[in-house]
This record gives structure tokens, sequence and C-alpha cells, in this order.
């Protein structure tokens, strides 16, 4: 692929990714709002691939190999924290069980089992 | 492992992201969406462990070790209510690792001038210059909130002015790569630059206002991350770059909203309003009385009232005081007190924490009010018990025009006729700054741990 033609192609799909980002998030209720952030943030530690894609160079000199070296420590952490830090987050808000017996019984206010009926006299 | 094979790998990675956004922004499946992240990002890692391109191995997996452990010790030890510092130090290091990139990339591509095509040269300037601005900014917001630095604005004449000659400095060094002039201290200099820039830009921002301005720095990262994408020729980098970059930045655009401030007002609101006036405002708390009260008068003050508000703070999170609450607020209903809760959009540490800690306690969703209505609501309340929250209340954000947080809006705790605030100490709150709430002659304090205060409030109502 031509230089020019691969260009058209990054674009276009950068394009597309923009709209997909505003629209997968656009109804995320404000409770969520932090784990998506860390979430997010998790996903651009995406950037290790740039950092190996560098460090895993072959013939590079010392700076690049500092550099590449320094990039892979920097955007492992990204990731590894990013991902661990938002399940520790969805882990605080997952909904705790009810301990027993503190709610009653679903029926134990009507003898049939059904549900408690508040019917208003019909005329 | 062949182009063609590599990049329908990669597509794997790209779905699983797009999923996993989908998946967090529901609340029953969120967990499941980060852990659909966490294997597209194991792909992703594997596939490019077998590119062709990649033959020395030894420096991917030393820097893994360290930076994979460092991430997983420091994830794991932190306390729940410094996460959000957490995700800012993560979110900073991503930025660093995309400015090294474009760093290693411009010292390889460019030994002489003109061997850049146009694109190249401007995204790695791009990824250079937003990633060291996220890095930096990061780092300071992360110091903040960890109170390493005052957490109030730093501000000084002028700094505007410099932040902008800076900004400008910057800019045209970028330019003059892209115009031809391929030297190696340019782009050298543009990094120094953007990580000075990335400082001066968070100082002036109140620690209150923190989590915005980590979600736009993450933002920044994912942008900065597809910039590199662009200089290695490499889609997954360029997708998942710009899905955080865009969804980054509405989610920031929400949290301004759920604040109801404008981002502008959150980043340059601190400009020309504190003045010396803000340590006189300051000094005046020291000279006020507080009144302190047992658990007992409270109860009483709860158990006669006809209406009472809860307003949670950063306080009850840490206590984890919030199955306590509903059981006191199931008390008063019983004896048939109206009761409600005042949630502040950026009470705790995090958006919408309130809502997450007592929707655990199932407390029912029609009794959280949200600021505008619990405002309106305040006049006509008998006790507004304040639960560990302080800078949300702090009626020098109408009032004094030198404080920092000055015309944020906040619960206007002190139109109910009694305030009673549980808290720790007198220790200033989070934003750094005194709260004349607390010597206001309407007020008493119930000091001790929340969960303490809330079980000694329980037995004393009990016992009425």
């Amino acid at each position: 692929m031509s230089h020019g033609l691969l260009l058209a192609f990054e674009v276009t799909i950068l394009v597309l990714a923009i709209f997909l980002g505003f629209e997968v998030i656009s109804k995320v209720p404000t409770l969520l709002h932090t784990p998506l952030m860390s979430g997010t943030n998790a996903i651009h530690g995406i950037v290790i691939v740039g950092a190996m894609l560098v460090a895993g160079l072959g013939h590079k000199d010392t700076l690049t190999t500092v550099v590449g070296l320094v990039a892979v420590v920097l955007a492992s952490a990204n990731v590894v924290g990013g991902f661990v830090v938002t399940d520790r987050m969805l882990e605080m808000f997952r909904k705790r069980e009810e301990p027993a017996g503190e709610q009653p019984p679903p029926d134990s206010r009507s003898p049939d089992g059904g549900p408690v009926r508040k019917t208003p006299p019909t005329q | 492992m062949g182009r063609v094979a590599t990049d329908f790998a990669y597509l794997a990675t790209i779905v699983a992201f797009i999923l996993a956004l989908k998946f967090l922004s529901h609340p029953a499946t969120a967990r499941r969406g980060n852990w659909i992240g966490a294997v597209g990002m194991l792909v992703a890692i594997a596939v490019t462990f077998a590119q062709k391109s990649v033959v020395s191995y030894w420096e991917i997996v030393v820097g893994m070790a360290i930076g994979g452990s460092f991430g997983a010790v420091a994830a794991r030890r932190v306390k729940m209510t410094a996460m959000p510092q957490m995700v800012a130090l993560f979110n900073g290091v991503g930025g660093g690792a995309a400015a090294l990139i474009s760093l290693a990339e411009f010292h390889n591509l460019a030994p002489a001038s003109g061997r850049l095509h146009g694109d190249i040269s401007v995204s790695i300037i791009l990824s250079a210059l937003i990633g060291a601005i996220s890095f930096s900014g990061s780092l300071v917001a992360f110091a903040k909130l960890q109170e390493l630095i005052q957490g109030r604005p730093i501000v000084y004449p002028g700094q505007q002015i410099v932040n902008g000659l800076l900004l400008a400095g910057v800019l045209a060094a970028g330019v003059a790569i892209v115009a031809g002039s391929e030297k190696q201290w340019l782009i050298v200099a543009v990094i120094l630059g953007a990580l000075l820039f990335g400082v001066l830009f968070v100082l002036p921002i109140g620690g209150a206002d923190m989590p915005v301005v980590i979600s736009l720095l993450n933002a920044f990262t994912g942008i900065a991350a597809a910039a590199t994408g662009f200089e290695l020729e490499n889609n997954v980098l360029i997708v998942s770059g710009m899905l955080v970059g865009a969804s980054g930045t509405l989610l920031t655009i929400l949290m301004g909203r759920a604040m109801n401030r404008s981002i502008a007002n959150v980043l340059f609101g601190a400009f020309g309003q504190v003045g010396p006036s803000a340590a006189a405002a300051a000094a005046d708390t020291d000279g006020g009385a507080v009144r302190s009260a047992t658990a007992d008068d409270v109860a009483v003050m709860l158990a006669y009232a006809h209406k009472v508000v809860f307003v949670p703070g950063y306080g009850m999170a840490v206590a984890q005081a919030q199955h306590d609450v509903r059981q006191l607020a199931d008390l008063l209903e019983a004896r048939g007190v109206e009761v409600s809760y005042a949630i502040h959009p950026v009470a705790g540490r995090m958006p919408g924490h309130m809502n997450v800690l007592l929707a655990e306690a199932n407390v029912p969703y029609p009794q959280l009010k949200e600021m505008d209505e619990a405002n309106s609501e305040f006049p006509r309340t008998d006790v507004a018990l304040v639960i560990g929250a302080n800078d949300v209340t702090n009626p020098d954000a109408r009032t004094n025009q030198g404080s920092p947080i000055y015309g944020m809006p906040i619960l206007n705790v002190d139109e109910a006729q009694i305030v009673v605030v549980l808290k720790r100490s007198m220790n200033p709150g989070f934003a750094g700054i005194e709260n004349p709430l607390f010597v206001n002659p309407k007020t008493v304090m119930l000091f001790g741990d929340a969960k303490d205060s809330i079980t000694q409030l329980i037995a004393g109502i009990k016992a009425q």
C-alpha cells in the first residue's frame, strides 16, 4: 500500500473510532463515571504495543534501548495497575447479599403466598 | 507472524475493547467488561511478541517485570479511598510511555533532515506533546490528591500569560520539526516544555476538581496513544487510543455537567479569584466558637424532628457507614420522621460515589435527592445531618469571593433549622479550606468516626 493510501485508511478508522467512542458510553450512569474513567485508563495502556515495538528492535543504539525499556516499564504499570484498580473499584460497587432475616419473607403478609393488594372499593 | 495475521489478531483486541467500554457503562456488566478489556490486552501483547520486527526480548521482559509488578502491588495495596490518585498515576505513566516512544521513533527515523513524511512528524510531535503533558499533569494531580502538595489552587500573577507563552514556544518547536528542521534537540525541547506546561496547567486547579482533570488527562493519553499508532503504522494503537480519547472527552464533559460547571470553569476558574481576602476569610474561622454535642443530644434532636436530611460525604465512605446510616434512617421513619438524602454530585472523591454506597445499603431510590431538589427542601428541614461531608457544604462557595471554591454549587445545609456535622476532627477538608459552617450558631459538631457516631445515634434513638 502506498503511504498516502495507508494514511487515508488510518484517518478513516481514526474518525470512526471517535464516533464509536462517543456512542458506546453515551448512556453511562453517574455512579459508573469513575470506574469507566479507570477502565478507559487501562485500555490506553495499549501503548505497551508501541513500547514493545521500540524496545524489541534489533541493532539499536543505547538511547533507544534505554528509552524503549523505560517506555515498557511505564506502559506495563499502566496496563496492570489500570485493570486491577478498576476491578477493585467494581468489586466495591457490587451489591452485597442482604443478611438473612433482615427482610421479612415475601409471603409473610399473605396467606396464599401472593402479593397483598389494596383493592379500591368498587361501587 | 505475518502482517496480515497480526492485524486480524489486533482486530480481536479492538473488538474486546469496544465490548469492554460497552459493558463498563452498565452496572450489571461492568466488572465483566473490565475483564474482557484485560483479555483483549493480553491478546495484543502476545501478538506483538510474535511480530517479525520484534527480535530482542530481554528489554521487554525486564521492563514488563518491573512495571507490571509495580502496577500490581500498587493497585492491590492502595486503600479504596486513594483510588482516584492511583488512576492519576497509572494514567500519567501511560502518557509518559507515549512520549518516550515518540522520542525513540524520532531519534531512529530522523538522522538527517527531510527524511520524515509530514504526517509521521506531526504525529510524533503530537504524541510527545500530549503524552508529556498528561504525564506531568497526572503526577501533579496525584501529588495533590495524595496531599504531597497543597490541594488548594496555586496561582500567581500573569500565570495565564506564562502558560500561553510556554505552549506557544513548544508548538513553535514542533512546527520547526514539521517544516523540515529535524534536529534532536527540538524534540527534546518539545517534551521538556510540555512537561513543564503539564505542571503549570494543573497547579492552579483545586483538589476537589481533580477527578475532572484526571478524566481530561486520561483522554489526552488516549489521543497520545492514537498518535503513536500513526508513527508506528499500527491500527490497534490508533483505534484503541482514539476510543479512549473520544469516550474520555465525553466522560469529562459528563462529569463537569454533573457538577453543574463547564470544563473551562473547572480548568481556569481559579485564575484571578484568589486574592488576599482568602487568607483573611480563612482566618475568620479560627476566631469562631465551635459547639460540640454528645450523641444523646443529637439523638433527641433527630427523634423529635419532622424532617431530617442526610448529607453524606467522604467521611461516610471512609468509615463504610452506609449500612448504619440506612438503619438510622429506617428507625427515624418508623417514628414518623420524613427522611431523605441530599447527594452532591462530587461528594466523596469520585463522582457518583455516594449513590453507589447508598445503593449498596439498599436505600430506596426516591429518597436520594439531587442537589437542586435537596436545596429547595433545606428551608423546611429540621435537622441536616452532615456525615463527613465538608467542602460540598461550605457556604464560602456562595458568599466569599476570595474562596478558591467560590462559585461551586453547594448544598445549602445552613438553611436548615439545625445542622449536625459528624466529623473526625476540625481539620479542613479536601480542598484545604476552612469551612465557616462549623462555627455557624446553628451548627453542632459530633466528633468521631462516622460509623461509631451513627451507631451511638441509633442506640440513643432506641432509648427514647
